[in-house]
């Protein structure tokens, strides 16, 4: 039912992103106005600023909607289970340090299942990028509460209102060690698709936070409208303050949107301070790992 | 293949089951272990974590069993050969990871040294009570093969050769010790790296054009390739064709899961191995396996001292089950006796090869210690005399 119903104008500029997606995989199973494709988007046209050998570069993504995302890149792609993306990128980037190594997952399966996994990878310093989507809910199961669904807001599972503190998700990776973080929304492509570059750039645990729309069942469910209207509350909600202080830009039920680059330090990742503490201690006998 | 000489410690060593098994991990070429700390297996990876920094291996000592287990996983398809430790407790948490290495067809160790459970159980002490949860304890049908050595030399032998099935048929091999073994120190000879048979991975050699992720080829089991080769492949979890891509039909689902349950199920003659004593001409037939085969040995003494014809079957592969020669034997015997230290595990894979053609009398044991050779040789007689 899908590529007979596009009218495909063969004069239409070919899209520069299509040749980092797997074209014979569309169409996506996203929602119309889902702001995960946004970010894909912005994530190819990073890809291709960086510079990077996309052949070393490779995708991880765990289960949800924004797990679908490795599904679609044209990368080396692995599709893993809930929650469990980040110790399946650990193994392969200490496996193969050559990789630059992507997590590209919800904020429930990040933050909720893998939360454990993500304040560790933080702490070590694992050097990967990881890129979590935030809707503020489950939404491949249904619109379930999710450690970031804001206090109001209304789930399946808490149809009277969530009561729940919601994680500041920038605040919790800086404090675990993470040396990039940056938050910002569907609607600031430029800010996200620069941001994601850094990101990969950067030697150590990257995060960028992108708040996006899920207009089937976040806004509907709480009556905010269709995608678009979400992208017009994040558009006039949203401040930017680099170097913000992570402590105070948590979120609020449709309330103001800190987004911004918060952290970009330097720290010593895991392999590196393997070899160097390893260096001292065996001398001539230790050879530096190198996968 | 040979095994590579720079990890092997060729040489006469007095250790237990759980340095022994790591040593055999090292010289099958394993060079990623992730791992949690869990009694009574944490020696295993407290060996790797010592030795591997000077033979360019890569430990890390993970946030829980659940990471342990994919964390292997990833560093498969980088490219390693990887292996992850446990027991019960930890075991349970690493289901979800075997049926995902069983449905990615990723090759890897996980060692489970039985403790007796349920849940917290008796942390120090010996269990055979994992055995139906290794073969069926991940959710959906797959196969998987499970190696149960009996004595320290065993341990290195097996998860060598844990590490060659694993390679061979592309599925996770599970070594299932139990605290005895692994805590029981013997003679253990490591051979020259030249005498030590490794089978590599079967990588893809085509051309780029006809690759496919997931084509089985002769024998089921298709070649794989390595993140950074350049094939862009698509890992999932999801029921997948060929390609490695997703596909949501009853029809995708039969093709896939069909081949990854007959991998096994149509080379386990080439899996199953068994080691038999005096099984031929024997009316009583001990089935035994790690710890159990150990204990069973003076009970099947008395028992031939007794004047009674008694045979004794260790199994070494428990998983693919030997059911063809089972099912053979049992025609020409009258009773099998089986001693495991849980309720009744493999117990009910020999009565449903038997089918009722012999006499099957299980010698239970709850854990915390192994059977006292007497109860063992107490259900042989009274087997015989259709007591129990």
């Amino acid at each position: 039912m899908s590529s007979e119903l596009i009218n495909i104008d063969e004069s239409m500029p070919v899209n520069t992103v299509e040749e980092y997606l797997r074209m014979d995989r569309m169409p996506h199973i996203w929602c119309p106005s889902c702001g995960i494709g946004t970010t894909v988007n912005c994530f190819a046209h990073a890809l291709e600023q960086s510079g990077l050998d996309l052949q070393k570069v490779a995708i991880v993504s765990g289960i949800g909607c924004t797990g679908r995302v490795a599904g679609y890149l044209k990368l080396d792609s692995f599709h893993t289970t809930h929650g469990r993306p980040i110790p399946f990128a650990t193994g392969l980037k200490l496996a193969n340090p050559e990789l630059k190594v992507v997590v590209y997952s919800g904020d429930g399966d990040l933050t909720a299942i893998g939360g454990n996994h993500f304040i560790h990878a933080a702490r070590r310093n694992v050097d990967m990028t990881v890129i979590l989507i935030n809707n503020f809910i489950y939404g491949m199961t249904g619109g379930q509460v999710a450690p970031t669904t804001p206090i109001g807001a209304t789930a399946t599972t808490t149809p009277h209102g969530n009561f729940e503190e919601s994680f500041n998700l920038p605040y919790l990776a800086e404090s675990c060690g993470a040396v990039y973080v940056a938050r910002w929304t569907a609607y600031h492509v430029r800010h996200v698709q620069k941001a994601i570059k850094e990101a990969l750039l950067k030697k150590g645990f990257s995060f960028v936070e992108i708040l996006a729309p899920c207009p089937t069942l976040f806004s509907r469910r709480n009556k905010l409208g269709d995608g678009l209207d979400q992208m017009i509350y994040f558009k006039e909600n949203s401040e930017i303050k680099n170097d913000a202080d992570t402590k105070s830009v948590g979120l609020t039920f449709q309330g103001k949107i800190t987004v911004g680059k918060f952290v970009d330090k330097e720290r010593t990742t895991y392999l590196d301070a393997m070899n160097e503490f390893y260096s001292k201690k065996f001398g001539d006998k230790y050879t530096p790992y190198k996968g | 293949m040979k095994a590579d000489p720079k990890g092997v410690l060729t040489g006469a060593h007095f250790i237990d089951g759980d340095h022994a098994c790591a040593e055999g991990a090292i010289a099958a070429g394993c060079r990623f272990v992730a791992g949690y700390p869990i009694t009574p297996s944490t020696e295993v990876v407290e060996r790797i974590a010592d030795r591997f920094p000077l033979i360019n291996g890569m430990f890390i000592q993970m946030e829980d069993e659940i990471a342990s287990s994919i964390a292997i996983q990833g560093a498969v398809w980088a490219g390693k050969k990887a292996m992850t430790v446990t027991s019960g407790p930890g075991f349970s948490l690493m289901m979800e990871h075997i049926g995902l290495a069983a449905m990615t067809e990723t090759p890897c160790v996980f060692v489970d040294v039985q403790r007796a459970g349920p849940s917290t159980g008796l942390p120090t002490q010996p269990a055979q009570g994992d055995m139906m949860q290794a073969r069926w304890g991940s959710h959906g049908d797959y196969g998987i093969i499970a190696l149960c050595p009996n004595s320290p030399q065993e341990c290195f032998n097996l998860t060598i050769k844990a590490f060659n099935l694993s390679e061979q048929y592309r599925v996770p091999v599970l070594v299932m010790m139990d605290e005895c073994v692994g805590h029981m120190t013997e003679r253990v000879i490591i051979p020259k790296a030249e005498d030590i048979e490794i089978y590599p991975r079967r990588y893809y050699e085509g051309t780029r054009e006809d690759f496919l992720l997931f084509k089985p080829e002769n024998d089921l089991v298709p070649a794989i390739v390595k993140a950074g080769d350049g094939y862009n492949v698509h890992v999932t979890g999801l029921t997948h064709d060929e390609r490695g891509y997703p596909v949501m039909t009853a029809a995708a689902q039969e093709k896939l899961v069909h081949r990854l349950v007959d991998k096994i199920r149509v080379n386990a003659d080439k899996i199953v191995e068994y080691k038999l004593d005096q099984v031929e001409g024997a009316d009583i037939v001990v089935i035994s396996y790690g710890i159990t085969s150990r204990t069973a040995i003076p009970a099947i003494e008395q028992a031939r001292k007794d004047g009674l014809k008694v045979g004794h079957m260790r199994l070494i592969v428990a998983w693919p089950f030997p059911e063809k020669y089972i099912c053979a034997l049992a025609s020409q015997v009258k009773a099998f006796v089986v001693p495991e230290i849980n309720y009744g595990q493999m117990v009910l894979e020999v009565e449903r090869c038997v089918g009722g053609k012999a006499r099957v009398d299980l010698v239970p044991h709850g854990g915390g210690s192994v059977h006292n050779p007497k109860d063992i040789h107490n259900v042989i007689i009274n087997s015989v005399k259709g007591k129990n």
